[in-house]
């Protein structure tokens, strides 16, 4: 976690330069007033503020493939950032540089029912994607929590999940092909509508997760798959954490595969409820929502299995939504957790460890121990079949004193994951934030690799740097 | 901090304490709700970017400049962010101290700005009788056919240009103002409660017949009325405009015209209003004379609709031949200000013949804001668009609203095709369509 910083402008362009771009982009699209750059100043992080130079809106993908390939030509930096939710400082600009904000390239290019495909421009938000589906009969599956604000170019450059990632997997599974603008200026295409596709590397790929570093995505190719014929939502409340965990690892090992298996501890359930009352639980130790989806028959058969394995397991209470509305609010709810915990304390730090499934249990009981010993409040949520965990440390980024045993608390909530074969994002990213820890989870080829990889297709270090890590030696 | 800027911040927005700036963790979860972001996808013209530059003047980053004025200018204060917040963001509160701020720093400043100001915030709506003399003669003016000779001579040159064009949708003012339409006391058959009753400015000169609706209601319902004659305004487009000691001046004379003890609630029928004046207590937090009664008042302070609700109102009976289609637009001040969204459907259900159908987007800004419209024509005028179209999609001919200031922009909108009615009217229209049945 870097020191808080400004979030007022530090350095600024020359007048050519903004000229420059204005001729490039369109006056109205290129904003340099304080007022207009101090809230691009952060993302959804905590703690987390650069000011930034100059903010480029292209209107189109080919005013932003102008911009990029005008910026590297004079050696300024580019800030790729979408919506600005990320919640790792991924678009958190850098001295200097620009912020290239996608938001106006939000068009759906084409909806291909015959081939179960939608090509949208970056800055489309995640909800229009699933939106423009619905009226073919198609699903969008990814949900991450911001879903109606976050971009599709964002969950793409973080390979963002949501909450049917158990069963449906995160935003990398949905991604067939994208336009990308490269760090020298050029645009390529890469992947294609095709199923099956073997031919040379798989280049898309690896730009999923590239948190912007390694080229701007412009358009994405996205895979859709059939909507789900019927949908049953349940709600089991625990009284200890172990009861949830088993009830979980049950679920999984009876070979039933939930689109959504969610828990939240009691503070979490006392902040959300707080906010959406939804008649959440709030004296239950652990609270899961469960929810399966696909033809009807299968269904009704798997809610009642869970219900019956949640009640051998333990739970206090298990209570099934009423109908779809209910449904809906309870998934609403449950994506509201982060910032509904922002009530108790100034600054929330959300975490995002991962683990494989079968440490769940170990990793939360070890995340409360840690709170108990450095006396922090560390309330937590996240996507139990995935293992995903997100502790959540409530407190005051201008004490210090309790700032440091928050630091210390994270690094070793970041040392247990990784001993227990886990990783220290599971879907935010690396960003800014988890940038010191990253070291720690790889070895020393695969960690330089990664180096070699950005410094192979970025040698001047202009997209994003300083982001996920540092190059060893100044290449500019 | 020797900057006179940061000196001013201590003064408005620090004295709310810096916690209440820092509770936004600027997630991003308003955006979508926040009608002038999705318009320009601008942050600075999102909540988050707003409570950004309030931080940031909080923070000393940046002083009160004309930009941020016109920026909290630019909000609707439509207060849509509030119930999109998860995280409790105290929106209402943050904008009412910027915009004292920006008032305080004087940014904005134009001599016919300052002139307007001086006239309406603290003349007109500073002083009840000043209000209803004006309004008598906008009367005068609208019912001798002087109106259309104004027009026709060009002497409307003379007002600023937002006011010239707003001229022709002026709203029409009553014959009778709520005194002359409502007793001072006014009892049931049976009393279960006394209530005080707030007549309020723009709906006293402009919707009387609202309030003696609502009079009517509350008889019907088993309430002993009392309405204090004459009273002012109760301050909130004071403090929407960032004129927060005229608002506790406001406040502090509309709770000496009642006696608090005696009532159960104290009841008004204007959303924009209700939002403000349940918060008395905070505006005189620091007046060791009222704070003990602004949070009686608080506490007693009720939305008709909410009120009815709470007391089990009585479901008027009958039927009507042909059933009346009827959606109902949602006041920003009322759904997001005060949490009421509920209720007046409640009440709308009851009503015998009238079909209710609901309305897509309802709790979207209809862009009178206020005195958006006046302030800010294109984005209220594009709004106002926005929510017609809405309505003619649901086929409905009656549209029922909680608001003056929504009532005249929706009529507008809408043409004279379609009706738009408070739901207590048409409640109160109910009850006197069954006594005459039943006589
Ligand atoms: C309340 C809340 C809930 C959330 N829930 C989830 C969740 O359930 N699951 C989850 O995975 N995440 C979640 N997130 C995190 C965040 O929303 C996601 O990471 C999201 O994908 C970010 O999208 P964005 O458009 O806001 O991107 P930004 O935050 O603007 O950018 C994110 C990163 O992507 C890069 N980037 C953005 N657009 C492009 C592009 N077109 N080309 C190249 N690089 C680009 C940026 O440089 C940056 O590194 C949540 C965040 C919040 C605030
Ligand atoms: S106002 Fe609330 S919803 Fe909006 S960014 Fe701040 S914390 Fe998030
Ligand atoms: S009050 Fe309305 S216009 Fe102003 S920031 Fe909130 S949502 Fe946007």
């Amino acid at each position: 976690m870097s020191p808080v910083s400004k979030a007022a402008p530090a350095a600024t362009l020359s007048p050519s330069t903004i000229r420059h771009l204005r001729e490039l982009a369109g006056a109205e699209n290129v904003l340099t007033e304080r007022e207009d750059l101090i809230p691009y100043g952060f993302d959804g992080t905590a703690a987390l503020k650069h000011g930034a130079a100059c903010v480029v809106m292209p209107g189109t993908c080919e005013a932003a493939a102008a911009v990029v390939r005008f910026a590297v030509s004079e050696d300024i930096p580019v800030v790729t950032r979408g919506s600005g939710t990320g919640l790792s400082g991924g678009s958190v600009p850098v001295d200097g540089g620009i912020v290239v904000t996608l938001v106006h390239l939000n068009r759906i290019l084409e909806v291909d029912p015959a081939n179960l495909t939608l090509l949208a421009e970056a800055g489309t938000i995640t909800k229009a994607i699933d939106d423009a589906a619905l009226p073919h009969g198609l699903f969008y599956p990814p949900d991450p929590g911001s879903m109606k604000i976050s971009t599709i170019g964002g969950n793409v450059a973080n390979n963002s999940g949501g909450l049917r990632g158990l069963k449906y997997g995160v935003t990398r599974d949905y991604v067939m092909g994208m336009e990308v603008v490269l760090p020298d200026g050029s645009v390529a295409w890469l992947g294609s509508k095709c199923v099956k596709d073997v031919a040379g590397y798989s280049m898309k790929d690896l730009f999923v997760g590239s948190e912007g570093t390694l080229g701007i995505i412009t358009k994405v190719l996205l895979k859709l798959v059939p909507r789900p014929k019927a949908r049953r939502t349940l709600l089991a409340s625990f009284d200890s954490m172990e009861a949830a965990a088993r009830s979980v690892s049950r679920i999984i090992e009876r070979q039933i595969i939930p689109c959504t298996l969610e828990f939240l501890d009691r503070r979490t359930c006392e902040c959300v409820e707080d906010y959406a009352k939804v008649g959440l639980p709030t004296s239950a130790a652990a609270v899961v929502l469960m929810e399966t989806d696909g033809h009807p028959a299968v269904v009704e058969e798997e809610a009642a299995a869970m219900e019956a394995i949640a009640r051998e397991s333990g739970a206090i209470s298990v209570e099934k939504a009423a109908d779809e509305a209910h449904a809906v609010r309870l998934a609403t709810a449950r994506r509201s957790a982060f910032s509904a915990l922002a009530r108790i304390r100034p600054t929330t730090i959300l975490e995002d460890v991962t683990v494989p499934r079968s440490h769940l249990a170990e990793i939360v009981a070890f995340v409360e121990e840690v709170a108990v010993r450095h006396r922090l409040q560390i309330a937590t949520f996240g996507h139990f079949g995935d293992g995903n965990v997100h502790p959540t440390i409530l407190t005051d980024e201008t004490d210090h004193e309790e700032m440091e045993r928050v630091h210390l608390a994270l690094g070793e909530i970041f040392a247990k994951t990784i001993e227990l074969g886990g990783t220290i994002t599971g879907e935010h990213g690396v960003g800014l934030a988890k940038k010191p820890f990253l070291s720690g989870q790889f070895d020393e080829a695969s960690y330089a690799l990664m180096k070699q990889l950005k410094q192979a297709l970025d040698p001047r270090g202009l997209l994003n740097p300083g982001k996920i890590f540092d190059l060893d030696a100044p290449t500019a | 901090m020797s900057d006179p800027s940061t000196h001013r911040v201590l003064r408005h927005m620090a004295e709310l304490d810096y916690s209440v700036v820092q509770q936004c963790m600027h997630c991003g979860m308003c955006l979508p709700s926040c009608p002038t972001y999705l318009e320009t996808r601008r942050e600075r013209n999102s909540p988050r970017g707003r409570i950004a530059l309030m931080r940031a003047i909080a923070d000393g980053e940046l002083e009160v400049t004309r930009e941020f004025g016109e920026e909290m200018y630019y909000c609707l204060g439509c207060l849509a962010c509030t119930t999109a917040c998860p995280a409790g963001v105290d929106y209402p509160k943050l904008f009412e101290h910027a915009r004292a701020e920006v008032e305080a720093a004087d940014v904005l400043f134009t001599p016919g700005r300052r002139f307007w100001r001086w006239l309406t915030l603290r003349q007109l709506f500073a002083k009840p009788w000043m209000l209803r003399a004006v309004g008598r003669l906008l009367r005068l003016y609208q019912a001798s056919g002087l109106c259309s000779l104004v027009r026709k001579s060009g002497l409307l040159r003379l007002l600023p240009e937002n006011l010239r064009d707003l001229e022709p949708t002026t709203p029409t003012v009553r014959r009778h103002f709520s005194d002359a339409l409502i007793a001072g006391i006014e009892s049931p058959p049976a009393r279960k409660y006394r209530v005080g009753m707030l007549t309020g400015c723009v709906q006293d000169l402009v919707f009387s017949d609202v309030n003696r609706d609502t009079v009517e209601v509350l008889l019907e319902n088993g309430c002993e009325v009392i309405t204090p004659r004459a009273q002012g305004c109760c301050g909130s487009l004071h403090a929407h405009n960032g004129d927060l000691e005229q608002a506790a001046e406001q406040a502090r004379r509309l709770i000496d015209r009642f006696d608090l003890a005696s009532l159960d609630a104290i009841i008004t029928n204007a959303a924009g209003c209700g939002s403000h004046l349940k918060h008395f207590a905070n505006l005189l937090a620091d007046d060791p004379d009222y704070a003990g009664r602004a949070r009686e008042w608080d506490r007693k302070a009720r939305d008709i609709s909410q009120w009815l609700v709470e007391i089990g109102f009585r479901r008027p009976e009958g039927v009507a031949a042909e059933p009346i289609r009827t959606t109902y637009h949602e006041a920003c001040h009322l759904c997001h200000g005060q949490g009421i969204s509920k209720q007046p459907r409640e009440i709308l259900k009851a009503i015998p013949g009238l079909e209710f159908v609901e309305l897509e987007n309802a709790t979207h800004c209809c862009g009178s804001a206020g005195v958006y419209n006046i302030t800010q024509p294109e984005q209220a005028g594009k709004l106002q668009r926005e929510k017609a179209a809405c309505i003619a999609k649901t086929g409905a001919s009656l549209v029922a609203t909680a608001n003056p200031g929504c009532h005249l922009q929706i009529q507008n909108g809408v043409g004279p095709g379609v009706g738009v009615r408070h739901p207590v009217s048409l409640l109160a229209e109910a009850y006197r369509k069954e006594k005459k049945e039943r006589s």
